[in-house]
């Protein structure tokens, strides 16, 4: 399987390309954009398999020279890290698919874009030359406005431009970071590992510029945070958050998905692929305050504006801001546990929220609205709903025996060994989480039936088929995490170990 | 070589190929019924003038016409520019209904003499020379911007640029003055070594150059000089604003990097220039980038009409190639020259779609760009969707890569331009907001019932579509056009 990494981000292109030739028949287009999408998934299973789990460093890598005056390569590559991104993309846009089969307006365009945002997200996750993986990042933007802005809701107007000026902000200033990067190491190179070899070596005295020689910041401080505020819009860490919430209401269900599944994502695994791996000796300076109290404020902050929410999914939305905290705080405490619990938390957050967006989705189309209040009694209506609601707000929780639970106890853990106050305050978090939850089940579920929705129908086939295997992957991971983590393990020790030698203690 | 007037003549091929056409064209009017036929003329010509100019790549560089003009690569690339440039226009106004309305043969004549003198732009060697070529550009421009008969914004544009053109061109000439006075030559060889060899006031020197910029600002168009534009562009017809954006910002680029690269730095070894000792010229040009893409993104934000946002814009991203300007190096300059190029491609394309469909709807504004995917123009609007997000400067499109050469120039220079990297940066932000609203009329806004359905002529397509493709291509594989541009950089000095 030579270049197996490339076929996975340019079958989705490819398909995009037959799909705006296919006839202009709803079904067919539908069918077959979900027919593109198993190659990719099967692939990522195949690598998730195939993978060496005993050694460190990237593995299938495909070398290919690209702009050779600029030294800009084309370089694809996965380490453990990657393939766990990789495995939940290709599964949530195998499920997405499924989900957008009620899209009625304009299906060609919308699954066309829907894969080249595939595409996209692969090779962000696949490559190692930063000029391809900015590029890969850019090329996501304008899938997704266009996904939000022809397809969303009300407010889609101002939901997609707002998601669109805030990451482009943030990308920008990376694109300079990566520029500057370029030229400070020797030989020129965009290649990632020529960077990470060499990421303890530049840019560790104190620039003589005020500001920078008060706060004793060196060169990679700075690069640090331009990087930093590129990867806290996508995470979105406060106070970049505010777009997350627009954006998540009016997208359409699977883009809902997708944008918390995957993209918020990208910001996290930016950050340990770039401010762990090449900015070794600002990581530590900044850790604590931009990844460990940023991170707690946002577990509780989130957790309390999802408390304050009437619409289901708002409510989603700021539970994601409130989980990703859990990813900051994880890797801010360098320990293994809290590194590896903080991608544990990447994985299952994906698959939880996956689970919380589609079944916000099934209820919407059902009751055309999402108050938290206008519904009631749901459980003696759609009793099969409600079981697999309960799982999805269950694992949120992190209630024992469901994956949310594994990641967040290894996170706590990890971090109770660095930082105690953060610990009880992320801790703190999860009595909120708690909260909001157990009082969007009692309202929405419990009590007297609605009388408006007696005859709301069951959740259908299709719904079910979208839910199971992100239920299946998330009780599974709840009893036997290690499947990922073994994938996890190697990886990431790598990472922290540049970090570690630079650590005060 | 230094040649004499009748020896220059053979390396003056592509200039008399233009001549001959604009004066065969001026015949052909008399006689030609079908005036159609006229624009096929001008591009047998261009591409004649197109080929000749290849072949001149294989010449010795030197001197022409004692001094007057200079052959070397970078007259050579502004050459073909300029062709290119005016072949497309030339073929958008095949298409276009405002043209229709002009005696085609004026029109035309215009056309070529205007580029001829992009032309003795990109080849001059002497102020006086400089002069002349760039007023011969303006003069052709004035009479084209005013030529839509019974239209009083043609008219109105038209007497704007004259007097903003006046007023620029006269200041230039003054700072020229001061230039001659204090070297008491009007050459730039001459001028160099004078400069380099006695002490002269710093202060007269910066003083001259700053007069001098005017003249050059004003046809790059960046701030303070930039008044003129935006009514230039509302009024002129299309395809010539088109031209006029991209030929004519080129131009005076290749004439100001004439004279302040060759003209009076030293070029150092590792593709540096050394400006004249004491003289602060690379803070003013940062200043004026910094200015001048700001003010062109911040006034372009509420613009109803496509033009007049295409012009801010246009500011804007003069603002961005002086970035390479300002840092004075190879570099810096083989990036502006990649971004003109890119520009031409994206920015011509814009113009094409906003002429198509002011043919239907009669002008640009953005009313009528209301749901037109969603109006039978789908395949418009993804192209001017592209051609958008290329001016925004976002990959996989031709603009990105412009930009990341010129950001990765600025960068690699460091210090305070790395505030100017930021500020470029932060200015593509901005500008997303403006070109994202011109896509959002077209694909998130439903049309009204009354919005006319646009159909597109095929001979519109024949040039969108190799635009469009050509903003992809180049979005990924720029080798060749990178060699190319950074080929162009070789001057001839003595």
């Amino acid at each position: 399987m030579d270049n197996v990494l490339t076929y996975m981000t340019f079958i989705p292109v490819a398909g995009a390309a037959v799909v705006l030739v296919l006839p202009n028949n709803a079904k067919l287009i539908r069918w077959f954009s979900a027919a593109v999408t198993v190659p990719p998934l099967l692939m990522a299973i195949w690598l998730f398999n195939n993978f060496d789990r005993t050694k460190s460093g990237f593995q299938f890598v495909e070398p290919y020279e690209w702009i050779p005056a600029f030294n800009i390569k084309y370089l694809m590559g996965v380490d453990g890290l990657s393939i766990s991104m990789v495995l939940l993309t290709a599964l949530l846009c195998f499920i997405c698919i499924f989900a957008s089969f009620g899209i009625e307006k304009a299906v060609k365009g919308y699954f066309a874009l829907f894969l080249i945002l595939d595409a996209g997200m692969m090779g962000v996750f696949c490559a190692l030359d930063f000029f391809l993986f900015y590029i890969f990042w850019e090329v996501m933007l304008l899938p997704m406005y266009f996904l939000i802005g022809i397809w969303g809701g009300p407010r889609r107007e101002y939901a997609a431009i707002k998601f669109f000026l805030y990451t482009l902000f943030g990308s920008v200033l990376m694109l300079l970071a990566i520029l500057a990067l370029y030229f400070t190491v020797e030989p020129h190179t965009f290649d990632m590992r020529v960077i990470m070899s060499q990421a303890s070596k530049y840019g560790t005295q104190v620039l003589p510029i005020w500001p920078f020689n008060r706060w004793g910041w060196g060169f990679q401080h700075v690069i640090w945070m331009a990087l930093f505020i590129g990867f806290a819009i996508k995470i979105p860490a406060f106070p970049f958050h505010t777009w997350l919430p627009d954006a998540h209401v009016e997208a359409p269900t699977a883009i809902s998905v997708i944008l918390a599944g995957v993209l918020l994502k990208m910001g996290t695994y930016g950050i340990l692929r770039t401010h762990f791996a090449m900015l070794p000796v600002a990581t530590p300076d900044l850790a604590y305050w931009f990844l460990g109290a940023l991170g707690a404020w946002n577990i509780i902050y989130g957790a309390l504006c999802a408390m304050a929410q009437k619409d289901l999914k708002k409510l989603v939305a700021y539970s994601s801001v409130s989980h990703m905290g859990y990813v900051m705080l994880g890797m801010a405490s360098f320990t293994t546990q809290g590194i590896n619990g903080a991608v544990l938390q990447m994985f299952n957050h994906g698959t939880i929220t996956g689970m919380l967006f589609l079944l916000v989705g099934v209820i919407y189309d059902r009751a055309h609205h999402r108050e938290i209040e206008g519904f009631g009694g749901m459980a003696a209506i759609m009793p099969v709903y409600t079981g697999v609601t309960a799982l999805a707000f269950f694992a949120s929780m992190g209630l024992p025996g469901l994956s949310g639970f594994i990641s967040e106890v290894l996170v706590l853990l990890g971090v109770w060994q660095k930082y105690p106050v953060l610990t009880i305050l992320g801790a703190s978090g999860v009595i909120l989480t708690a909260g909001y939850l157990l009082w969007t089940i009692q309202r929405v579920f419990l009590g007297p039936p609605n009388e408006k929705y007696l005859k709301m129908p069951e959740i259908n086939g299709r719904e079910i088929f979208t839910l199971v295997p992100l239920g299946a992957i998330v009780i599974l991971l709840g009893i036997y995490p290690s499947v990922v983590l073994d994938l996890l393990r190697a990886s990431l020790d790598q990472i922290n170990q540049i970090v570690i030698p630079h650590l005060h203690s | 070589m230094d040649l004499k007037n009748v020896a220059s003549l053979s390396f003056f091929v592509p200039e008399l190929i233009l001549s001959v056409t604009i004066l065969l064209l001026i015949v052909l009017d008399l006689i030609a019924e079908s005036k159609r036929g006229l624009a096929l003329v001008a591009i047998a010509g261009c591409v004649g003038a197109m080929i000749a100019t290849f072949d001149l790549y294989s010449a010795q560089p030197g001197w022409l016409f004692h001094r007057m003009m200079v052959l070397d690569n970078f007259s050579l690339f502004f050459k073909v520019f300029a062709l290119t440039a005016a072949i497309l226009c030339i073929w958008m106004s095949l298409g276009s209904n405002e043209i229709k309305q002009v005696h085609q043969g004026e029109y035309l004549t215009l056309l070529l003499t205007c580029t001829l003198g992009m032309f003795f732009m990109a080849s001059s060697s002497n102020l006086l020379m400089a002069y002349l070529s760039l007023e011969l550009v303006s003069l052709t421009s004035y009479v084209l911007t005013g030529f839509m008969p019974h239209n009083r914004r043609s008219g109105e544009a038209a007497l704007k640029y004259l007097i903003y053109g006046g007023v620029a061109s006269g200041t230039m000439i003054y700072g020229m003055s001061w230039v001659f006075g204090m070297t008491g030559s009007l050459d730039y060889a001459s001028i160099q070594a004078a400069l380099g060899t006695n002490a002269y006031s710093t202060t007269a020197v910066f003083i001259a150059f700053v007069f001098i910029l005017a003249g050059f600002g004003y046809k790059i168009v960046f701030v303070p000089f930039h008044m003129w534009s935006p009514d230039v562009y509302q009024g002129a017809p299309t395809p010539f604003t088109a031209f006029l954006s991209v030929a004519s910002n080129a131009s005076g680029l290749a004439i100001m990097i004439r004279f302040f690269f060759p003209g009076v730095s030293r070029m150092v070894p590792g593709g540096d220039w050394a400006f004249l000792s004491g003289v602060e010229w690379p803070q003013v040009l940062l200043f004026v980038s910094m200015i001048t893409m700001t003010v062109g993104n911040l006034c372009a934000l509420n613009q109803r009409n496509l033009k007049r946002m295409l012009a801010y814009s246009g500011i804007a991203h003069a603002g961005y190639m002086m970035m390479g300007l300002a840092i004075l190096n190879n570099e810096g300059l083989s990036a502006v020259l990649f971004y003109i190029v890119v520009y031409l491609i994206m920015n011509l394309g814009a113009f094409l779609v906003v002429g198509m469909i002011a043919n239907v709807t009669g002008d640009e504004d953005i009313e009528n760009y209301r749901g037109l995917a969603w109006r039978g123009a789908v395949i418009p609007a993804v192209c001017l969707a592209v051609f958008l997000f290329s001016l925004t400067g976002l990959p996989p499109f031709a603009g990105f890569i412009g930009k990341f050469f010129l950001f990765s120039a600025v960068i690699k220079q460091g210090g305070a331009f790395a505030l100017l990297a930021v500020v470029a940066a932060l200015n593509s932000v901005v500008s997303l907001y403006y070109y994202a609203k011109i896509i959002k009329t077209m694909f998130l806004d439903t049309p009204n019932p009354e919005d006319k359905s646009i159909s597109v002529a095929v001979n519109d397509f024949t040039l969108m579509i190799p635009l469009t493709v050509l903003t992809l291509v180049f979005g990924v594989y720029f080798s060749p056009l990178a060699q190319y541009t950074s080929q162009s950089l070789r001057f001839f000095v003595k």
